[in-house]
């Protein structure tokens, strides 16, 4: 059936199988691999996106359900060229390891922070308890998230700062 | 959250030192490159149809309506592979395992069939129109009968084999351990199982082929963490030409041992794109990534322990019964069939040590030396540092006190162990008494003895382990005859840009970060003027490969040689454009210049430029600065560290919850602290995940328990607490910059730790041992003296 997703500001008119996942119409008709899949049972949260303003675990939603609705991906973080301080915090804090878990860290984390600008680190954990990540221990999630929050975009010039390796 | 003695280092800018890492504005901004994001034209999809039995036997396979499928392109079966020769394959303990299944299939998720269809929806409709008619046979799910006369014979197909044994191993001296159980005061025995895990990294396994049938050559995107490996066993497998084959290890999502092994699905990709002459893409389902790839552990163990009564250890002695599942495809140097088991004397100076291994078929998915246990270590650890706390339950102990009597000490380095091993350096004591201060210990016992008069559940462990990683000297270690040696060739370009390529391949271990800090350090040129190169069979040298800790130990030393012969090369340049002798000159991180007049200096970047133009240079010197080199290592690293992990149990439903974990590791000489502090951070959530979660049982039928996050649980946010770590650092003597390795001492080392807090917390109920995973079922059944073997759901 014919649907028409606004992924990341763009809208994106196909004629997709009404079985097609939304994590299978991302990344192989829209071309956005930056959102990942690992479990099929919604307990990973390696696929997060935002379907309006909610997350949503994107191997256990429809294609067809996205139809006439906007998506967020990773790939929609940064803008105007611009890293989101989530994604700033990420690799200041050293929050990610393979970066297979991180899109969907991230999603959630910016989810939490439009919601509660200051949450505490039971807080985040508690955000966060939906996803899985089996290379950092949480640690440096944890703190990445609490970075960002301390960073926020609109704050200083500091912010607008493009973040380099070294 | 965390305690770090701050270390005078660089600022990692221009060598070792804490910098962000290189791989993360890709990953971050969702660009990475997983295998499954490769999309090449025309590629096609397989999918895999799996057997729903652990042992039966495969009368027929009616594939023709899924032929008739009209999205489908092949379907592939054993008997295709038959007419291939390719219906079995090497495993890497001189094994064979099917690719697909031909006279019957030996364990539940086993592969039958594969089929290669336009897209992914389609292979899998499929999957469900292939008719297979299955005779059960009786499975052999319980290993401690495996070996029991009339047991079902798991591998009828090796000519001749009428039982299920597959090898006995021992280390150690027999006589002597006897001789000094014989003596002792106190023996103290305890059996303990360390059940089978599963590595279960956030990206599953999967590959994409593509062989171009013009040019013959064979190109595989694979989640592989040792592609020169896999290259020269697809060209032994397949029977073709090495240097037609290039493989891809693109960004890898976690490895964890996982991605060792070839699997069938590997293959079948491979055939997959030959037969119909489009590219395959295969890609693994979570179900299918538990049930079938490299299972890990599954350790019966036997423990003994003797010491005197006043506690002084003497001896150890283990029996082991190791089930390897229904093909014996462990990945360990062929020496050494239980691993390096044998470093189960761990961290003391015993008298004398003795183990036997015997390895066991069973209708379980092949692997058994994976997860990130440096080839058996984990199982080591655990039952060195559960038998030492057992003894302390026997002697009344203090387990700090009990370990701190019997550590060796600094000056018994280099140390040769009672089963053979030569331990490096270390200073042990200083360690655990560093952790001891960090945890506030006898604050803590103080704390437990006041919530005892109260009923209440708080235990301490403790772990002291030792590992020995970085596998390994050719003469001794090699992985089907492939000596465990690494390549490194570094080129400086004419401006005195960098680039290093190396064998070994990261799977989030920050590779491109810390090997480009190495030659940085060496050659004194900036870390970001170095690009690392990897994960490539045609752009790379020859090297084993990402696993047991082994990338800093063996590449590093590489990738440290090479640089030093890069600037030994610089120093004749240099020589020549400052028109004096070699012998002249001395190094000043980045700069040649003359001895005693150090305006008279040429940086890499001059000499490079110089090596490249026509500057004259002396007789036989050829120009350029590029090296290549080989690192086969003397010996073996040892990684330490000492783990105190303290817990609260819930009497009344067991639930144990982690209150604090501190953890000092010594890896020696630290490249990028940060790095190393990530590596230890996602080690200790693997360890808690071990000891209080994640286990695959089985039913009486075979059927895996363990088969998808459902039932196989991996902690998440909420059981991990925040890491308390600290540092020792004890260079290794032989390796080029005092290294060690540190991607697996955190795996290796803390599930004991939570195990002994347990058992700690439950001492005053009179609980000595209980096996892994301690759930709140286990752990309440422990409180009433009912522990429950945790590799079996019998009804």
């Amino acid at each position: 059936m014919m649907i028409t997703v606004t992924v990341n500001g763009e809208r994106h008119s196909h004629d997709v199988e009404p079985r097609l996942l939304l994590v299978h119409f991302l990344r192989d008709v829209v071309g956005l691999t930056g959102t990942h899949w690992g479990c099929d049972t919604s307990n990973c949260g390696a696929c997060v996106v935002w379907l309006d303003d909610t997350p949503v675990k994107s191997c256990t939603a429809l294609a067809v359900m996205a139809d006439g609705r906007t998506v967020r991906t990773v790939e929609g973080l940064e803008r105007d060229g611009e890293l989101d301080p989530v994604q700033r915090g990420f690799m200041e804090c050293h929050g990610l390891q393979c970066g297979f878990c991180t899109p969907g860290m991230m999603m959630t984390s910016r989810w939490l922070l439009d919601r509660n600008p200051d949450p505490s680190e039971e807080e985040i954990r508690e955000a966060l308890s939906g996803q899985l990540c089996r290379c950092t221990g949480y640690e440096n999630i944890v703190r990445s998230v609490r970075w960002a929050a301390e960073n926020p975009a609109d704050d200083s010039t500091e912010a607008s700062q493009e973040v380099s390796p070294s | 959250m965390t305690t770090i003695e701050e270390r005078p280092a660089g600022d990692g800018a221009h060598g070792f030192g804490r910098i962000h890492r290189k791989e993360d504005p890709r990953f971050i901004r969702g660009q990475g490159n997983f295998v499954d994001d490769v999309q090449l034209p025309g590629m096609l999809h397989g999918a895999i149809l799996r057997s729903p039995f652990a042992h039966a036997r495969i009368v027929s396979i009616d594939t023709s309506a899924a032929e008739a499928h009209p999205r489908v392109r092949a379907v592939i079966t054993g008997a295709t592979l038959e007419t291939l020769s390719l219906a079995w394959m090497p495993t890497l303990s001189n094994d064979v395992q099917a690719v697909l299944a031909t006279d019957k299939v030996r364990y539940q998720g086993q592969e039958v069939a594969f089929v290669v269809a336009d897209d992914r929806y389609a292979a899998r409709d499929a999957l469900e129109l292939i008719d297979v008619d299955y005779e059960p046979l009786d499975p052999v799910v319980d290993a401690r009968t495996a070996m029991d006369e009339g047991a079902p014979v798991v591998r009828d197909d090796i000519e001749g084999k009428t039982d299920n044994h597959i090898f006995d191993w021992e280390a150690g001296d027999r006589a002597a351990t006897d001789a000094v159980f014989t003596e002792a005061d106190v023996v103290v025995t305890e059996d303990m199982l360390y059940p089978r895990v599963h590595p279960a990294p956030m990206e599953t396994c999967g590959t994409v082929a593509s062989m171009d049938k013009v040019t013959g050559k064979l190109t595989v995107w694979s989640t592989t963490q040792a592609p020169h490996a896999h290259r020269t066993l697809y060209a032994l497998v397949a029977g073709l030409p090495e240097h037609q084959i290039r493989i891809i290890s693109p960004d890898i999502g976690g490895g964890f041992g996982n991605k060792v092994g070839i699997y069938p699905g590997y293959v079948l990709a491979v055939v997959g794109s030959i037969v119909t002459g489009k590219p395959v893409k295969w890609v693994e389902d979570r179900s299918e990534n538990l049930m079938s790839t490299s299972f890990a552990r599954d350790y019966h163990m036997r423990g003994e322990i003797a010491a005197t009564r006043d506690g002084k250890i003497l001896g150890v002695r283990v029996r082991v019964l190791a089930d390897h599942g229904a093909f014996n495809g462990t990945a360990q140097p062929t020496k050494f069939p239980a691993g390096f088991f044998h470093v189960f004397t761990g961290s003391y100076d015993l008298q004398a040590a003795h183990c036997e291994v015997t390895g066991v078929y069973t209708n379980k998915a092949p692997g058994g030396v994976a997860y990130a246990c440096s080839f058996r270590i984990t199982e080591a650890v655990y039952l060195i540092e559960r038998m030492v706390d057992v003894l302390a339950y026997e002697l009344e102990m203090d387990q700090a006190e009990l370990r701190m009597k019997n550590l060796l000490r600094p000056e018994q380095f280099p140390y040769t162990c009672a089963t053979g091993w030569e331990y490096d350096s270390g200073d042990y004591p200083a360690t655990l008494s560093l952790a001891m201060d960090m945890a506030g210990y006898q604050e803590l016992r103080e704390e437990q003895r006041a919530k005892r008069e109260r009923g209440e559940l708080m235990g301490i462990g403790i772990s002291f382990f030792t590992e020995a990683v970085g596998a390994g000297p050719r003469k001794h270690m090699d992985i089907l005859g492939l000596g465990m040696a690494d390549g490194a060739e570094l080129r400086i370009h004419p401006t005195g840009k960098a680039v290093l390529r190396l064998s070994v391949q990261t799977q989030g271990q920050g590779h491109e970060t810390t090997f480009a800090q190495i030659v940085a350090q060496e050659l004194g040129i900036p870390t970001a003027d170095v690009e690392v190169v990897h994960g490539d069979t045609d752009q790379t040298p020859f090297g084993l490969g990402t696993y047991g800790s082994r990338s800093t130990p063996v590449s590093g030393a590489a990738a440290a040689m090479v640089t030093r012969k890069v600037r030994d090369r610089a120093k004749i340049v240099a020589a020549a454009m400052l028109e004096v002798d070699p012998s002249d000159l001395e190094w000043g991180h980045g700069t040649w210049g003359v001895r005693g007049d150090p305006k008279n200096a040429k940086t890499i970047a001059e000499i490079a430029m110089a090596a490249h133009s026509n500057l004259e240079l002396p007789e036989g010197v050829e120009g350029h600065l590029d090296a290549t080199c080989v690192y086969n290592p003397p010996n073996l690293t040892f990684p330490f560290g000492a783990y105190i992990c303290v817990v609260d149990v819930d009497p009344a439903t067991g639930e144990v919850d982690v209150r604090r974990f501190i953890a000092v590791d010594d890896c020696g000489v630290r490249i990028n602290p940060m790095i190393v502090e990530g590596q230890v951070h996602g080690g200790l959530a693997e360890g808690i995940g071990m000891a209080l979660m994640q286990g695959i049982a089985f039913d009486e039928d075979g059927n895996c328990l363990g088969a998808s996050f459902m039932d196989y649980l991996v902690p998440t946010a909420l059981e991990c607490p925040s890491w308390e770590l600290g540092e020792t650092v004890t260079p290794s003597p032989h390796h080029p910059f005092g290294a060690k390795g540190i991607g697996e001492s955190a795996t290796v080392g803390s599930p004991a730790a939570v195990v002994n807090a347990v058992m700690d917390a439950l001492k005053p109920l009179g609980v000595r041992h209980a096996d892994m995973p301690l759930t709140p079922a286990q752990v309440w059944r422990a409180a009433q003296g009912r522990p429950l073997r945790t590799d079996l759901a019998i009804s």
